[in-house]
């Protein structure tokens, strides 16, 4: 790891306040950093705030009702302090983002060229054939077959798969530093999934673009990220390289989330290992574990004292009863 | 091989054509004898409207010795060689009138809906695309026209006037117009503004200018569009209950269908002809882009796609 990482992020708080109701604490003191061309993952079941950390990073949470504290430093630059045309100038071009559903985030009415080519005028000052010839070759590079005729196709004519790697060729189109996956593949099936999360790596590594994949999919994980962080409850849990997380889980949480994962080699009829129970709403870390209710390792000290993160050896852990090193 | 080529790329290009939401709601149109119905009697309308001068034998205000040689209380000469449909209360070829008059409406309603509709696509876009305080302040204000009946509301505009003509007609049933228009289009902008696409577009920092004009403008619009149809529908039955109360317009020279069944009342027992023949057209005009306006809107429901 490089001494000045792309993108750092140090105790990012999201709160959401409403009027009438107690706020919800998304994101509760999240610090991580992306190293230029590195790819890290940022998994969690739904709700443990992996969203809207994301969010977070482009700024693209709303202003009202929403409370943002920490730090985000993107090449040392505060993103959080940026005016609003500022952070706009470094969207698409900085830093992008792929979204979930690759047709809701396609405007229907506009053929997808123009989509490429509007990005590439904003941000690199292209003329119109200029970015015309650029968005084909982009569009080429995503494995889109006959990109020139592509262009003047709308959103709803292409397949699922087809959308993604247009959405890919938007959000790499101004070959940005930092690249942001919204669980990129969750809308298509596994056999596009698997050649979606192909191209990304392959691009990824051939721009040098930092990629932060956000998803709940632990299969993805296993394949593209060389960090793994695990959030739980708007905080990260564990954070560890990959083979050590896979190979050692320690915290409770990621060991219960990777024996929930079925396996071919397993017995037929033997019953899927499932974490009880779904996550609190409100406040879990408030002097408790957030995970204690769920915890099969719960001790009397987790419902009394909040755990801090420890880190020791790269590896760092939240929990005061980490399943031995040895387990599994 | 030659062959095999040749079919391989009229299927690429088959594939690839774009075929935008609209094309393909013109298409679902087609097939649609309701809106079919709908376009056939709007084009006559317009067609008429826009020959009348060509098709009008004579003029509005022309008075015939022929016609008003039998004109005297109690008797209007019904059709005659060279009038078809006879006279009106003055002498004048009922007929021409008729045709003319289609023109005056079709201008009427046309200019007061689309003076109307980029009026309240204006303040809808604004209000939708700011929020706050600025939405706020629009759709109160909107809401204000909206609360006062619409028919009421025109004659109040017209009677502002110091004197009625043709140019306050066509303020009075735009202003008719613009909440309707505004309060439609700052919903479906509100929607927008959560959308995914829009989020995704944000996220690449595109101008917040293309993001309203580009990108929700034109997702949010179709309905807009759907609702001016219904509205020259209404604003043509508005226009002419304008010219029947009188605050239409003064110019005798021009023949206007409300105007005409307004002074027909007189002449009922008489010659209802005088009052039916308008009365008719209005109704016919109306529903022919009240049928035309609501298949488009079916059409341009994705839901309903086909």
């Amino acid at each position: 790891m490089t001494t000045h990482p792309l993108l750092k992020v140090r105790d990012l708080r999201v709160v959401f306040r409403r009027r009438g109701e107690p706020d919800t604490v998304a994101v509760d003191g999240v610090s991580f950093d992306v190293a230029a061309g590195q790819v890290i993952g940022l998994v969690g079941e739904s709700g443990c705030g992996k969203s809207v950390t994301s969010m977070a990073v482009m700024r693209l949470l709303p202003a009202r009702g929403v409370e943002i504290s920490g730090s985000i430093e993107l090449d040392g630059v505060e993103l959080l302090a940026l005016s609003d045309s500022e952070m706009r100038e470094r969207r698409g071009r900085d830093v992008s983002m792929i979204f979930q559903d690759p047709l809701s985030s396609l405007n229907p009415v506009i053929p997808i060229g123009l989509q490429i080519t509007e990005v590439l005028r904003r941000h690199r000052g292209m003329g119109k054939a200029q970015a015309r010839a650029e968005a084909v070759e982009l569009l080429d590079r995503v494995g889109i077959p006959e990109p020139r005729r592509r262009l003047d196709t709308y959103p709803h004519q292409l397949s699922g798969g087809m959308r993604q790697r247009a959405l890919i060729a938007i959000a790499l189109a101004c070959r940005p530093r930092l690249l942001i996956a919204d669980e990129p593949t969750t809308a298509l099936d596994v056999t596009i999934q698997a050649q979606i999360l192909g191209l990304l790596s392959d691009l990824v590594r051939e721009t040098g673009t930092a990629l932060v994949m956000i998803t709940h999919d632990l299969g993805i994980v296993a394949g593209m990220c060389e960090t793994v962080n695990v959030l739980y409850g708007g905080r990260i849990v564990e954070r560890a390289q990959r083979h050590r997380l896979f190979g050692t889980p320690r915290h409770p949480y990621t060991h219960g989330l990777l024996r929930s994962i079925p396996r071919l080699d397993s017995p037929p009829g033997e019953k899927l290992a499932a974490i009880s129970g779904s996550m609190a709403d409100n406040l879990p870390w408030a002097h408790s574990c957030a995970f204690a209710p769920r915890c099969p390792r719960v001790l009397e000290t987790c419902l009394d004292i909040t755990p801090d993160a420890e880190t020791s050896g790269g590896r760092l852990l939240r929990c005061h009863n980490p399943v031995p090193a040895s387990a599994e | 091989m030659t062959t095999f080529t040749a079919r391989r790329k009229a299927r690429i290009d088959e594939l690839a054509g774009g075929r935008s939401l609209t094309s393909e709601a013109f298409r679902r149109l087609r097939r649609d004898p309701v809106a079919i119905t709908g376009a056939v009697v709007v084009g006559l309308f317009v067609v008429v409207a826009a020959l009348a001068p060509l098709l009008a034998p004579h003029g509005a205000a022309e008075t015939f010795v022929e016609l008003k040689r039998d004109l005297r209380p109690g008797t209007i000469p019904g059709p005659m060689e060279g009038f078809p449909l006879g006279s009106d209360q003055l002498g004048r070829d009922f007929l021409s009138r008729m045709l003319l008059a289609s023109q005056q409406t079709l201008l009427v309603g046309v200019l007061a809906t689309v003076i109307g509709l980029a009026v309240g696509v204006v303040i809808g876009t604004i209000a939708g695309a700011f929020g706050g305080w600025v939405d706020t302040l629009l759709m109160r204000l909107t809401d204000v026209l909206l609360a006062v009946p619409h028919l009421l509301l025109a004659i109040s505009v017209a009677a502002l006037a110091a004197n009625p003509s043709q140019t306050t007609v066509i303020i009075a049933v735009a202003i008719v117009g613009v909440p309707i228009f505004a309060r439609l289009l700052r919903g479906s902008m509100l929607a927008q503004r959560e959308s995914d696409h829009v989020v995704a577009v944000t996220a690449l920092g595109v101008r917040r200018s293309a993001v309203v004009l580009r990108h929700m403008l034109p997702n949010a619009i179709g309905p807009v569009i759907v609702q001016a149809t219904l509205t020259l529908a209404t604003a043509i039955l508005d226009a002419a209950a304008l010219s029947f109360l009188g605050l239409g317009d003064a110019d005798p020279g021009r023949a206007e269908w409300g105007l005409m069944l307004a002074q027909a009342q007189a002449y009922l027992d008489v010659r209802p002809a005088l009052a039916f023949f308008p009365a008719v057209a209005i109704i016919v005009v109306a529903l022919g882009f009240t049928l035309l306006g609501e298949s488009l809107r079916e059409a341009l429901d994705p839901k309903g796609s086909r």
